[in-house]
């Protein structure tokens, strides 16, 4: 045998040397890296750091510049994702791409047969996949329809679709930012039955404690460049972190505090489902002065409906608002903003901005038809541009100035100006939802002291995150939602992670389905 | 009122409404590719009226008249061609291109129908389809006269209406084209070419479309005049959200339609033509399909990824 079949069979993919640009954004620059078979790596690396760029590089989404893919020592055309498929390659994407319409078995079967055959039938298909679910431990119904499944089935579904065509090597984009620790759990379970069965795995993460869980080796990236390469075994989460960051990062401490007045009650407030989105059921809770209320729970269990509800845009359907000590007469947005609510928007690109407006405007987006920004029905612009450049300064907003359209900032900047546009009229209630997702840990750091900050100064803030360790690190009490239904608030550090997740996956509630 | 009994029980009435059904079927179905694919098609008016002017003169300058509906066919997928470029690679907006396409589609059609016959006042005929006299059944009390002296391609739109949705439904094809109007990425993601499928629908929906416009000069009028297709391509547009995306019940619409029509052309002829304004009998049937859509389209599922232009590898 010669050297270079002895080295095909010791790394099933090798990377070499892959580069990729998207205009100024160098988002890898000369990447390489092999995987064994069996193995699991894990690729770590902050929002940004480019490991999804690389992994769509790979399935063949995005053309490299430069650099080469070997699969199973084949060279693997560039852009072409059914060669990567059809070389063994099997991604579940961060954002699940299945069609929502379609059932759980058309979904898997879909580009599977030739288009101008007439197909193997369904029952064959019906009964491999039934017995793939069985194998890796993937509970699915094959004839639901897509949109009716959970998250948690949804990611089932994305990783059958790769056992379903023989992936060899399953590459998982954030498979966990979507799950409760119960189904984290799960998902290891079915890598582990995997690896068992012979696949390899590439695992991309920014938490550190599933990197070290389900990883054998670890290939940090930062900025687009591989900065490290560790073995899981003889590492701990401290040094994966500051090599992930490049240095060390102080997070910022949230000191628990004496509760104010209660700012906000809602006294058994149930809503209507609003199409797919969960309304609310029997919600009662305080939001206090000084104090932040962290909202745990799997996206989509009604943190919406109550976002909504404290903004004003929704309405209780039963039960009643109290703000301030009185009941409003009409709760609506206008209101709100009356009462000094504030709200960092779920999506900053869509809810929390205007894309092709300029940082002035946006910065005057909530506040605009009052004064000092209008006066008798016309715009002062130079009120706003003098608030647009306060909040820059402040907040250290990296921009060419307050006429910069605000689509060209990156999202840590826009965050900045959105934050900046909440806090400076001093609001009252703030209502953060998703605060830092998509954001660095430097930006992290900074919003989280920011918000401390508005506590401390005697705000309430009600914070609404799927990312436990967020809402654990910064909450005074915490309480978790499932199904509309909100828990009781437990305090700061009462509550293990595990514990939570219990409540997040519905158990502990009383009255269960009668509640409403 | 027995009137319009009289008008619903009369075999000629039926027939009339199979008859009229016909065109809308085949331009529907076209609709309904296209939009299952992810791709709404307003260039649906001006593809029928160069199907019914290509189809014409085809068999005007001699070919038979099969071979006119397959003039009619190729030269609604070139329409079809350009559309799908600039929609599918160019993702340009499908509303605007749509409507170019239509403007451009149907003044091309009456320039060249002025060049090829420069000194024709009124309308040359050709000979058209025949009805086919089916032995033995056509000889069946009332069915027979419905169903058995229609021509031959009011037989071929029905049979195109059960093969597109033997296509969609049962054959991995027809997944991948619902796939690409429902999340383009999950086509992608396995492998497949959204460009290449979607394009595909769009030209092949284009050709049924221009049929459907070249059944009306050469199954059910004679001569081509510019005003013949009148609206009944947004019609089948509005056909397509009655139908909830279905080739059955979409088909079902267009039969509704074709009876509400025919039913008006009657009315006009009792004594109730003769009180009421003619137009009100010709709004007629718009305003029931109107009723009909609210009605019918409510629950209707829309497919998820309709009029969203996918660019691969952007970010």
């Amino acid at each position: 045998m010669t050297d270079k079949n002895a080295q095909a069979e010791e790394f099933v993919l090798r990377l070499d040397g892959i580069s990729k640009r998207f205009g100024a954004l160098t988002a890898n620059s000369g990447i390489s890296l092999g995987l064994r078979r069996g193995e699991v790596i894990a690729l770590l690396g902050e929002n940004g750091a480019g490991k999804t760029t690389l992994m769509n590089i790979l399935f063949g989404h995005y053309v490299a510049d430069e650099g080469t893919v070997e699969v199973f020592g084949e060279p693997l055309p560039p852009g072409n994702p059914r060669a990567a498929l059809a070389a063994g390659v099997g991604m579940v994407h961060q954002h699940f791409t299945l069609a929502d319409n379609l059932s759980v078995i058309d979904n898997i079967t879909l580009g599977t047969e030739s288009l101008w055959s007439r197909g193997n039938g369904r029952a064959a298909a019906r009964a491999r996949i039934k017995a793939l679910s069985r194998d890796f431990g993937l509970a699915v119904h094959p004839d639901a329809r897509v949109g009716s499944l959970s998250v948690g089935e949804r990611q089932r579904v994305e990783i059958l679709k790769a056992l379903y065509r023989d992936a060899r090597i399953l590459i998982l984009d954030e498979p966990t930012a979507v799950l409760t620790p119960q189904e984290t759990d799960a998902l290891f379970d079915t890598l582990r039955r995997a690896i068992a069965a012979g696949l390899s795995i590439i695992f991309i993460s920014h938490k550190l404690h599933e990197v070290i869980a389900i990883a054998d080796r670890c290939i940090v990236l930062r900025h687009g460049k591989v900065v490290g390469e560790v073995d899981t075994h003889s590492t701990d989460r401290a040094k994966l972190a500051s090599m992930m960051v490049g240095g060390e990062i102080a997070l910022p401490e949230a000191e628990a505090r004496a509760p104010g007045p209660a700012l906000l009650r809602l006294n058994h407030v149930s809503t209507r489902a609003k199409g797919t989105a969960t309304g609310l059921r029997q919600v009662t809770l305080d939001l206090c002065s000084g104090q932040i209320i962290g909202l745990a729970g799997v996206s989509g269990n009604g943190q919406a409906a109550l976002a909504d509800l404290v903004s004003g845009l929704v309405r209780p359907d039963q039960g009643s608002i109290e703000i301030g000590g009185r009941q409003p007469i009409v709760w609506s947005p206008r209101e709100a903003l009356r009462h000094r609510i504030a709200r960092i928007p779920e999506d900053r690109h869509k809810t929390g901005t205007i894309s092709d407006f300029n940082l002035t405007e946006n910065a005057v987006l909530e506040g605009y038809s009052c004064p000092p920004f209008s006066r008798r029905g016309w715009m002062n612009w130079r009120a706003a541009e003098s608030f647009a450049k306060d909040i820059i300064a402040k907040y250290d907003v990296r921009c060419q100035g307050p006429a910069q359209r605000i689509r060209l900032l990156s999202g840590g900047n826009m965050q900045k100006l959105i934050l900046g546009r909440v806090l400076e009229p001093t609001p009252k209630i703030i209502l953060a939802n998703q605060p830092v997702r998509g954001l660095d840990v430097g930006a992290i750091a900074y919003v989280h002291s920011r918000l401390i900050a508005a506590r401390d100064a005697g705000a309430a803030v009600l914070l609404i995150s799927e990312d436990l360790d967020e809402i654990q690190s910064l909450s005074d009490v915490i309480h978790v939602m499932s199904e509309g239904r909100l828990s009781p608030g437990f305090a700061r550090g009462s509550m293990t992670a595990a514990e939570l997740g219990l409540w997040m996956a519905g158990q502990g509630f009383e009255g269960g389905e009668d509640a409403a | 009122m027995t009137d319009l009994i009289d008008i619903l029980i009369s075999a000629s009435f039926w027939a009339a409404v199979i008859r009229i059904a016909s065109p809308l079927i085949l331009a529907t179905m076209g609709e309904l590719i296209c939009e299952r694919a992810g791709i709404l098609n307003l260039g649906i008016e001006g593809i029928m009226v160069v199907g019914a002017f290509t189809g014409w003169l085809a068999v005007y300058q001699g070919m038979p008249l099969w071979g006119g509906v397959a003039v009619a066919m190729a030269a609604g997928m070139l329409f079809g061609l350009l559309h799908a470029t600039l929609t599918i690679p160019f993702g340009l907006s499908q509303h605007v291109v749509g409507l170019g396409v239509t403007l451009l589609a149907t003044s091309t059609s009456s320039f060249a129908y002025r060049l090829a016959l420069p000194e024709v006042t009124s309308p040359p005929k050709i000979v058209p389809f025949q009805p086919l006299d089916v032995p033995v059944f056509s000889d069946i009390p009332f069915l027979g006269e419905v169903l058995f002296t229609q021509t031959a391609f009011t037989w071929f739109a029905f049979t195109v209406a059960v093969l597109v949705s033997l296509v969609l439904f049962r054959t991995p094809l027809g997944l991948a084209i619902r796939a690409a109007g429902e999340n383009p990425s999950a086509v992608e993601a396995q492998g497949l070419s959204v460009t290449g499928l979607r394009m595909g629908a769009v030209i092949v929906g284009s050709g049924l479309m221009a049929m459907g416009g070249a059944f009306l000069t050469l199954s059910a009028f004679s001569s081509f005049f510019f005003e013949m297709v009148n609206g009944r391509g947004w019609i089948c547009v509005a056909l397509v959200v009655f139908g909830a995306w279905m080739p059955g019940k979409a088909a079902l619409g267009a039969i509704l339609f074709a009876a509400f029509d025919a039913l008006q052309i009657r009315l006009q002829q009792t004594p109730l033509g003769a009180d009421l304004p003619y137009q009100v009998f010709l709004m007629a049937p718009y305003v029931l399909s109107i009723l009909a859509l609210i009605l019918m389209s409510r629950r209707a599922e829309v497919p998820a990824a309709l009029m969203t232009a996918y660019n691969k590898g952007e970010r």
